[in-house]
């Protein structure tokens, strides 16, 4: 179907070029998904209230829901795709199936570009400053506290310690 | 060693603990040990494939016209503008699936799409697939509806004072769906030896699950006939069901469901749903792929959530807190479909037994039809309501008596290895144990009743309760005599194993919790074993992920497939390595001798001496739970092979003046029998502690009572994830959790259910915390800020101080429940059945 009102625009996703025609109106995680196939990125209300969409746009993090893909013409957008260095996972993602920290992995992909940000401009978060960076991603499944101890466990981690779990968090007190 | 002694070989598989309970920590290499979830990589790496991520060639995108009218016969529909609309490939009315479907086989009355008649705004009327989905929406908005409409029923009093108009013409009468009326023992002489009885009233507000992933479904009729869905469901088999039952005459066997991962369900993916069949249709009719992804205001509509109770309940007990008999009432507003609900009105009242002994028990339900979005299961199904009213009631009557709430909880508790009032078969049991850990733990003895002020001039209270659950229903939904779970195994030469079952991943683990008792048995990497779930062509019947059932029958039926392959394989390795059979051990992907470890092969090349030896190996494995005791009609709900325990403190800090209060710590102890896996478990019971105190404080599916062109609706007043409030990471407070262990012999190696249980205390503990920070009592979930103000005013004005449900006669609904179902209790020397039950007739039953 030909749509004279479309716009051929190229991004740069996750480092790489992808040319694409949409509707000038479509958002970001329109686009995302429904033209790149980059799928990881998840709708939960599509009013920017539940943080599921979350993805950077030069290293911020914005609510693809609400961010018109024109807008982010000519700049670097990261996915969740992104986050792992080939098969390497990401520090954050390593401690998140650790933890369990993902349940049903709905919330997930939001939650580790929400996460990723913050580390990278605060190397040894408190749990307050966790909780504060993560108010605006729901989770219906873990009530939240095995997140804060992944992000925590991989804060760490990229600090160089050699932090495991702790035994409270595994087995209970 | 020839095959006549093979033959006789000693099974690993033991009579009186066929499920291995008593398995020792230390014998265990895979069960309990914090590994990652099988699916755990590619949830972190956004790679799980949610229904809305799939697509296909030549998808159309199906979107629903839902009514604007609460109750009304459609007069006419006129969809010719949407045929000619630009990009528009089919439309379907209620008319092109006549045939009426539901969850439960007494409760079929559901349309894909609405037949003549809509009984709640949002109640689906015309379906239209297109190329794009915004040309499906713009079809949809010029579809044309007539509607003639009716008085709409708003509320359980509503239900119960009008006979006329009946929202469905089946049920008890009027606008009753289900009436119960069961006593067990002498509640006469249970009151009689009361020292002290109390009567309350308490209402619990309907909620809904809000799970992250909205509902979404991918349809494709394929050009061999041959249907196939990809469903955000948490019961495959049951879709695939009702899919046959409407679809007619397509057989069953030409339709294919695949259940994906769910994005969190919690219940409200439990039903066949409307949009599913219709996207099915819609393929059949435009042999295109239909897909149909719900917008989040849909899945409120959707709803199947927590039912709005209002409960009236009168309590014997004698001066040291024993209970001596309990008279319990229920009034679940049922919104305007069947769904769950006959079992949802059966769960208000059967586990009342099963946390605490009560000797005489007496329990009156009724389910009404109302012009709202239909009420379902949802986490802790319909066991949640009765739970708060009753934990608040033990509460005050310890205050009456000026005893301790958790001593005297402490006094009532089930025994183990017995049979309650209602003949319900309680195992293990660890309450004991779980009260113990919170009140240590919280200081529950020096701390409460203090009311000592925080910095900011709030007042401290600590409340406790308590709970049981059920690790799956011992009934399926359909009356048969099947399996409730199948496995099978394939083992092949590369050593790998692979697992088919049925079962629906929603999150909670139940993919890996297969791949943990496979790798246990078999002595291999459970990361390494390959798992194959939820696709009807493909794998056996599992009934779904309800009920807390998937641990316990999934997981026997993997232990009986799994323990039968081990079997063949040891047969093999025992000719090959010439070693007895019953020496043989399988541990680390080896097979070796206990006498000699260091005589062993490869479990691969265990495998390939196995299939030399036999050909092909393939193992099924299947679990149907323990026949119940109970034989009185509406025995068939509440019977598991086991319950949960669980017991919980909560701290709030509550505002005196305001009534606003935080809870910034919980003590969660669950009875989980064995945790399977450590860290899975507490995320689930974390999980729970979350969505109790989202429940407690906050959530709630309310209504606006409007007036639309001269008709009343019920539109729900905040569809929206922002609006409908849940809690943030802000409001989670910190959680200190105990394990509890107390193995269960019908579970395998001895596990119990984790995934509900620990929700249930959790609201009653905050109304208990409250009073004793400030005195008053909130008979009312959610208990928010507003509920405890308005008790405050009411206690600074000399009143009662308490927000709740009327007292009076009129705080529940008038209705005639007729004579009781007489059931005498185990202790009384009865059997099961009820003595004044009409003997039913054979194909009445069926």
């Amino acid at each position: 179907m030909s749509d004279p009102d479309k716009v051929l625009a190229t991004f740069v996703v996750n480092g790489e070029p992808h040319q694409c025609a949409f509707a000038p109106h479509k958002t970001l995680l329109e686009v995302l998904r429904e033209e790149l196939d980059l799928c990881g990125t998840k709708h939960g209300c599509e009013l920017g209230e539940c943080g599921a969409c979350t993805v950077q746009v030069d290293d911020v993090p914005v609510l693809s829901c609400l961010y018109l893909a024109l807008d982010a013409v000519g700049k670097q957008v990261r996915t969740v795709e992104g986050l792992a260095n080939g098969p390497t996972l990401h520090p954050l993602q390593d401690a998140f199936a650790d933890l369990g920290a993902a349940q049903c992995g709905y919330c997930t992909p939001g939650v580790l570009m929400t996460a990723e940000a913050l580390l990278r401009d605060n190397r040894c978060p408190s749990r307050d400053e966790v909780k504060q960076c993560l108010a605006g991603n729901l989770c219906r499944c873990t009530g939240y506290l095995k997140i804060f101890e992944a992000v925590e466990l991989a804060a760490a981690r990229m600090r160089g310690e050699d932090k495991q779990p702790s035994k409270e968090s595994i087995y209970g007190s | 060693m020839g095959l006549d002694e093979q033959k006789t070989a000693p099974s690993v598989v033991r009579a009186d603990a066929p499920w291995r309970h008593d398995a020792k920590k230390d014998e265990l290499r895979v069960i309990g040990k914090p590994i990652r979830k099988i699916d755990a990589r590619s949830k972190v790496a956004g790679l799980t494939k949610f229904a809305d991520d799939l697509k296909l060639p030549r998808m159309l995108h199906m979107k629903l016209l839902r009514s604007t009218a609460a109750h009304a016969v459609i007069k006419h529909i006129d969809v010719s503008k949407a045929k000619s609309m630009p990009g528009v490939k089919g439309v379907l009315t209620g008319q092109d699936m006549p045939i009426p479907f539901g969850i439960l086989p007494v409760s079929q009355d559901e349309h894909a799409l609405c037949l003549d008649t809509v009984r709640f705004v949002g109640d689906p009327v015309v379906a239209i697939a297109a190329m794009e989905e915004e040309q499906a929406w713009d079809a949809c908005r010029a579809v044309e509806v007539e509607y003639q409409t009716l008085q709409t029923i708003g509320s359980s009093h509503e239900a119960a004072a009008t006979d006329e108009p009946r929202l469905h013409d089946y049920g008890v009468r009027g606008n009753i769906h289900r009436l119960e009326n069961l006593e067990f023992g002498d509640l006469k002489d249970g009151f009689a030896r009361a020292d002290h009885i109390r009567e309350d009233t308490v209402f619990f507000e309907g909620n809904t699950h809000l799970p992250m992933e909205q509902h979404a479904t991918l349809a494709h009729f394929d050009k061999d006939g041959k249907l196939t869905i990809w469903s955000s469901t948490q019961t495959p088999h049951y879709l695939h069901r009702a899919l046959a039952r409407v679809l007619h005459p397509l057989p069953a066997h030409h339709i294919r469901v695949i259940a994906c991962p769910n994005g969190g369900g919690f219940g409200g993916k439990s039903d066949p749903f409307n949009h599913e069949i219709a996207a099915a249709k819609m393929s059949m009719l435009t042999g295109r792929p239909v897909k149909i992804a719900l917008t989040r205001e849909e899945v409120f509509w959707c709803h199947r959530g927590r039912h709005p109770v209002l409960m009236r309940s009168k309590m014997g007990v004698t001066k040291t807190g024993r209970i001596t008999a309990l008279d319990f009432e229920s009034y679940l507003d049922g919104g305007a479909y069947g769904s769950y609900g006959t079992a949802s009105t059966f769960y208000t009242g059967a586990l009342q037994t099963v946390t605490y002994a009560v000797e005489n028990y007496h329990f009156r339900g009724v389910r009404f039809f109302t012009c709202k979005a239909p009420c379902g299961p949802k986490r802790g199904h319909g066991t949640v309501q009765p739970r708060f009213a009753i934990e608040v009631q033990l509460d005050k009557v310890a205050c009456d008596l000026g005893l301790d709430p958790a001593e005297m909880r402490k006094q009532n508790l089930a025994p183990r290895e017995s049979l309650t009032a209602n003949f319900l078969r309680i195992g293990s049991m660890g309450l004991g144990a779980c009260i113990d850990k919170v009140v240590e733990g919280s200081g529950w003895k020096a701390r409460r009743g203090k009311q000592e002020r925080t910095k900011d001039g709030r007042i401290r209270g600590l409340g406790l309760a308590c709970s049981s659950y059920l690790s799956g229903a011992g009934l399926p939904i359909y009356w048969n005599g099947l399996p409730h779970s199948g496995v099978q195994l394939k083992l092949d030469r590369s050593g790998l194993v692979t697992v088919f079952c049925g079962s629906t991943d929603i999150g909670q683990g139940s993919d890996s919790v297969l791949s943990w008792i496979v790798g246990e048995v078999l002595g291999v990497d459970p990361l390494g074993i390959r798992v194959v779930t939820s696709d009807t062509d493909l794998t056996p019947v599992d009934l779904g992920s309800y009920s807390s059932r998937v641990t316990v029958m999934t997981g026997n039926a993997a232990m009986q497939a799994a323990e039968r392959a081990r079997d063949i394989v040891a047969r093999g390795a025992a000719e090959h390595l010439q070693v007895p059979v019953n020496r043989l051990v399988f541990a680390d992907a080896r097979v070796f001798d206990s006498e000699n470890p260091d005589k062993g092969i490869s479990f691969q090349d265990a495998v390939i001496a196995a299939e030399a030896r036999c050909g092909t190996i393939g193992t099924v494995g299947s679990y149907t739970p323990p026949k119940t005791a109970a034989k009185f009609r509406g025995g068939g709900v509440g019977p598991s092979p086991s319950y949960s325990y669980s017991a919980c403190v909560v701290e709030v800090e509550v505002d005196p003046d305001t009534g606003i209060y935080r809870v910034p710590k919980v003590w969660m102890a669950h009875d989980i029998g064995r945790a399977l896996n450590a860290a899975v478990a507490m995320g689930q019971i974390e999980g729970s502690v979350y969505m109790g105190l989202g429940e407690a404080m906050m959530e709630e599916m309310a209504y606006r009572d409007r007036s639309h062109k001269g008709h009343r609706v019920f539109v729900h007043k905040i569809p929206s994830l922002l609006e409908y409030k849940s809690p943030s990471t802000m409001e989670m407070p910190e959680v200190v959790t105990y394990v509890v262990e107390d193995p269960d012999k019908n579970g395998p190696f001895g596990a119990k259910e984790v995934g509900q249980g620990p929700l249930l205390p959790i609201m009653p503990a905050v109304a208990n915390a409250v009073f004793d920070a400030v005195g008053v009592r909130v008979d009312e979930n959610p208990i928010s800020f507003e509920k405890v103000f308005a008790a405050l005013l009411a206690k600074k004005e000399g009143k009662d101080a308490r927000f709740g449900p009327s007292l009076g006669k009129d705080g529940v609904p008038q209705v005639d429940f007729g004579d009781s179902l007489k059931v005498k209790t185990p202790w009384q020397g009865g059997d099961g059945t009820a003595w004044n039950e009409p003997k039913r007739d054979k194909k009445a039953a069926k």
